[in-house]
């Protein structure tokens, strides 16, 4: 579900070729349009029977009350109504926000560091690189038990490390500091999971970051070397700017994959405790599957869908002020 | 020369495949196929209840039956218990439901309700006890048969009781009795844990009416569980934890967590059921026993009661409904459960269990049938899981310390007020 898409950076829409005969009567474009079409259909017939046949399905869903087993019944916006008042809606829209504005900035701050260091004349940087795009690749399954297991609360492996030093410092000034309760204590199931996600997905943005280093002019940063910019100025001035659209690209495509946080919520915390860390998806989950209500749960997809398309078309607009599409 | 395949028949391809994906999925959609290849009679059983250990035993009982009805082809579908109902409900919405699905009381009424079951006719009631068969009826029309039942009872581990120089329990402990014992056994230095009772839904009605309390009002259209016997209840759960029990950070809620930790004789005490039995006793070097669940202002047992129903849906019901029978009262489906103690059959005649009660281990089978005279049946409403999940998630508040007992209740039983309301 969060799986990155893996489209290159400032992927243009692929233009109409040019007509290469002079006449261009109706008929000839249509011809034209049939083949493309046939050339397109291994990706569209997956696309409309598993995508958008099930969107269209769902939003009908959503004007109904069903519980799977008994026949729909038609309850117009009810559904929605319904949800935009509750607090548990609220609560996990909440807590999505929450797990985006965590993991973004450590994501991406994570992952243009270690393109800085892999971009250099480094030892070893290949095997560094194909390293850390290791778990990009893992199933989250498996990624999300190994972090269950190292922040274990009573014998995880980052507890077992943590704690003597926290006794360490109780001891020096007489505090009374125990290692967090990670997934068992509301406050920490959150941070656990923003823990775990970014350092899966740091490979990606690296691989990313990496691609719009490398796209960089050498002669751009060696005329301001020449002119006497310092190692700081030369990333502020040259480096991040020319960036820009893989940054935008990251953080369009990291952002959608946060409000479709799943995976890793529902391995590692099932959402709990006490629904500290349930998220929208997860929501959209327990009501189909577990409660019996696929038109609240519909609904609710849809409400995430036009969230998702508002941010994205803000993006879009707000890009022409920073990105730089040299 | 033009060919004939152009781009306006080019443009066609994707709708045509699109259709036939369409077709395709309708075509599935219809399988509950009525005869197979053979021409025989197909009925399809899917169950949770023989996963994990006794699939042989099912299909011991599915080729009795079609010996004797050659006519028909029983296919079996079996599905862990944590993915049944999701499984269910998915085939059910995608009209891919078998002919015979497994069901246990709790959620029996939400789908009679629903209309997803076909009403059973001209039931021979005579092999059933009449109390279990009741109650797969709803208002007035039998919709499931039971296929089994199974009850809560107190496992102790005999050689921790003899070290810590303890008397056995027995069936006229109460919670105070089992509070000391517990105590003593404890040894967390060693590992070793007095008691085990999860902190859930599915004990604390139990104790609540242990406790002398009640689950809902009299005519069942509020909560009633928020009472001073509630909070007693409560906080029997959730003081275990963390004193004479291992906590929810230490693993206590990972599945088989308490069974290993009973298995590898670091247990005392364990609240758990029947169907615990052939997997303990296959464990080398372990004392065991059994007793009735200690009471508090009276003694209370669970009572699960599992069932088979024929769906709506289902092109064969009545081979569906003889298959059924057959699977649940049948001599030879008897004879199979008690034989290798896969809970207990849902028969009227008691003589017919004599073969399980003369099985060993537990020496104690009799406590089985003891707590049968005392019976806490599951709280039920149609939204069912959803009042399961409140109550769960309120009481391990509780035992987490992040409310009070007493806030935690109130807060449940707002929630279950609102899903009944």
């Amino acid at each position: 579900m969060s799986v990155p898409a893996t489209a290159p950076p400032r992927a243009a829409a692929p233009k109409r070729p040019t007509p290469q005969r002079r006449s261009t009567s109706s008929r000839s474009r249509w011809r034209n349009r049939g083949w493309v079409l046939f050339f397109l259909l291994p990706s569209a017939v997956p696309l409309v029977v598993f995508t958008l046949a099930p969107m269209v399905n769902s939003l009908w869903v959503s004007l109904h009350d069903w519980n799977l087993v008994s026949p729909m019944k038609w309850v117009g916006l009810d559904n929605y109504a319904d949800l935009l008042t509750s607090d548990d809606t609220w609560r996990v829209l909440g807590n999505t926000l929450f797990y985006i504005l965590g993991y973004l900035p450590l994501v991406y701050v994570g992952g243009l560091g270690l393109a800085m260091l892999l971009n250099r004349a480094l030892k070893g940087r290949t095997f560094f690189r194909a390293a850390y795009f290791l778990p990009v690749i893992t199933s989250w399954v498996v990624v999300a038990l190994v972090w269950q297991w190292l922040l274990n609360p009573s014998n995880g492996l980052v507890n077992q490390l943590v704690q003597p030093v926290l006794d360490g410092l109780n001891g020096l000034f007489g505090t009374d500091m125990t290692a967090p309760g990670w997934w068992t204590d509301p406050q920490w199931a959150m941070p656990s999971v923003i823990l775990a996600s970014a350092w899966k997905d740091l490979g990606f943005v690296m691989v990313i970051l990496l691609a719009g280093l490398q796209a960089i002019p050498g002669d751009v940063l060696e005329a301001a070397r020449v002119d006497g910019a310092g190692a700081w100025k030369r990333f502020w001035h040259i480096t991040f700017p020319l960036l820009s659209p893989s940054t935008f690209f990251v953080l369009v495509i990291s952002l959608i994959n946060g409000f479709q946080v799943f995976d890793q919520v529902y391995v590692m915390t099932g959402g709990g405790p006490s629904g500290a860390s349930q998220v929208v998806v997860g929501q959209i989950y327990d009501l189909t599957f577990r409660y019996g209500r696929a038109g609240d749960a519909s609904a609710l997809s849809w409400i995430l869908f036009v969230l998702i398309l508002i941010v994205t078309a803000l993006q879009m607009r707000g890009q022409r002020r920073w990105v730089n599409h040299a | 020369m033009t060919s004939r395949f152009n781009g306006r028949t080019a443009a066609l391809v994707p709708l045509a495949l699109v259709g036939v994906t369409v077709l395709a999925g309708c075509a599935q959609g219809s399988a509950t196929t009525t005869t197979g290849a053979d021409g025989k009679t197909v009925v399809r059983y899917m169950n949770f209840t023989s996963n994990d250990g006794h699939e042989k035993d099912l299909d011991t009982i599915v080729a009795a039956y079609e010996k004797e009805n050659p006519d028909v082809d029983v296919q079996v579908e079996t599905i862990p218990y944590a993915d049944y109902f999701t499984k269910l409900q998915t085939a059910f919405a995608g009209k891919t439901v078998a002919d015979v699905v497994d069901l246990n009381y709790e959620n029996f009424v939400s789908y009679a309700e629903s209309g997803a079951l076909a009403p059973l006719e001209d039931v021979d009631a005579a092999p059933y006890k009449d109390t279990l068969l009741e109650s797969f009826t709803h208002d007035g029309t039998q919709y499931g048969l039971p296929s089994s039942y199974s009850n809560v009872v107190l496992y102790y581990n005999k050689a921790l009781f003899d070290a810590a120089g303890l008397e056995y329990p027995t069936a006229d402990w109460t919670w105070a009795d089992e509070q000391a014992a517990a105590t003593a056994l404890t040894d967390t230095a060693a590992g070793v844990y007095g008691d085990f009772q999860p902190v859930t839904f599915h004990e604390f009605y139990k104790v609540l009416d242990q406790a002398g309390g009640q689950f809902f009002t009299e005519d069942g259209s509020a909560s009633a569980f928020d009472s001073p016997e509630g909070v007693k209840a409560a906080t029997w759960l959730v003081t275990k934890p963390g004193t004479v029990m291992p906590t929810e950070a230490d693993g206590s809620s990972t599945p088989d967590f308490d069974k290993d930790l009973f298995s590898a004789g670091k247990l005392g005490m364990w609240h758990s059921g029947i169907w615990m039995f052939d997997a303990l006793s296959q464990v080398e070097g372990l004392d065991w026993d059994i007793v009735v669940e200690p009471g508090d202002a009276s003694k209370a047992s669970a009572l699960f009661t599992n069932g088979v129903a024929v769906t709506a849906a289902s092109k064969e019901k009545e081979a569906a409904q003889d298959f059924a029978e057959f699977l649940t009262v049948s001599p030879t489906a008897v004879d199979t459960r008690l034989a290798s103690s896969w809970e207990l059959p849902p028969v009227a005649d008691e003589e017919a269990l004599a073969p399980y009660l003369e099985q060993t281990p537990p020496t104690n089978r009799q406590a089985v049938l003891d707590a049968l005279d005392t019976v806490a049946l599951p709280p039920v409403l149609a939204a069912q899981q959803e009042m399961q999940d409140a109550i769960n998630e309120e009481l391990s508040n509780a035992a987490a310390g992040r409310k009070t007992v007493e806030q935690a209740l109130t807060d449940a039983a707002a929630r279950v007020d609102q899903l009944l309301g």
